[in-house]
């Protein structure tokens, strides 16, 4: 944990990415069950092929964790306020979730100092997979 | 097409208590190396007063609820037409292992996109601690692909 690193930090400044993965099928099983989110879609190919689709692909949930990371990397996790993500495209077996976030305002709520960064999780070929907004008080 | 008098529903509340077996497990599950969300050690000398619960956990601890398809239930949703649209987080407090939380959710809008072929589900969840205090508002969209 980074203790007060937002004291300083303008708009601008990006947060230090990392990419996770490859995103393997032992990944999912281990997110369905310690996530609790046991939709057969992501873990059984069966199922998934009789919903129509080619394959299991993630839970979205799964890249929503990895941000989170890149949020709690970066600064302490009771700073944060707030956190949210859209699931712009399916996250496949294999992918390679890159990271990225970016401060984009400084402003401030009933006398905290807050920053709003923006995140992006891309595919290894640069797709957008989620984007994310935070926001983060400035101890 | 879903049920747009059902904008409003309450779903059934419940309580689920935050084990830390269980976090360490999903820290497994995300790649998580910081020991501050393994190590209840390292938790403590990081100012925790326990193992925290990561950002994302709890839509997690949401997903415990003993009717966890009550809302499908209630809209007649096929669970493999769903997908996940949107997710967010207001966060007013931590919370820890061994902390009972409360989850009040509740359907706040059903709307259609690109003439019924997409319909989207939107998902309120107050999160309160055994106190009664707010912890976490939970917002969640649901994708139901038609067709």
């Amino acid at each position: 944990m980074n203790p007060g690193i937002t004291r300083d930090i303008q708009a601008g400044q990006a947060l230090p990415a990392f990419t996770a993965g490859p995103i393997s099928r032992h990944t999912l099983a281990l997110y369905c069950g310690a996530s609790g989110d046991h939709n057969p879609i992501h873990v059984d190919l069966d199922f998934a092929r009789s919903a129509g689709m080619d394959d299991v692909f993630a839970h979205g949930m799964l890249s929503a964790a990895y941000l989170a990371r890149l949020l709690t990397n970066w600064a302490p996790q009771a700073s944060l306020r707030e956190f949210a993500v859209r699931f712009v495209a399916i996250t496949h077996v294999g992918d390679e979730v890159r990271c990225t976030g970016q401060v984009v305002e400084r402003f401030e709520v009933e006398g905290e100092s807050r920053l709003r960064v923006e995140l992006n999780a891309r595919s290894q070929t640069g797709e957008l997979r989620l984007s994310g907004v935070a926001v983060v008080a400035a101890i | 097409m879903l049920d747009t008098r059902q904008i409003g529903a309450v779903l059934p509340a419940f309580d689920a208590r935050v084990d830390a077996g269980r976090l360490r497990f999903f820290a497994k599950a995300t790649g998580q190396d910081d020991p501050s969300y393994i190590d209840a050690e390292a938790a403590l000398a990081a100012g925790h007063r326990a193992l925290p619960v990561p950002p994302t956990f709890f839509f997690c601890l949401e997903m415990d609820s003993p009717r966890p398809a009550a809302m499908r239930e209630l809209l007649g949703i096929d669970i493999g037409r769903v997908l996940h649209g949107e997710q967010s987080f207001v966060y007013h407090a931590m919370a820890y292992a061994g902390d009972v939380l409360r989850f009040e959710p509740r359907i706040t809008d059903i709307y259609a996109k690109k003439g019924g072929a997409l319909e989207f589900v939107v998902r309120e969840t107050r999160v309160t601690d055994a106190a009664g205090k707010l912890v976490a508002e939970l917002r969640a969209t649901t994708v139901v692909r038609n067709g």
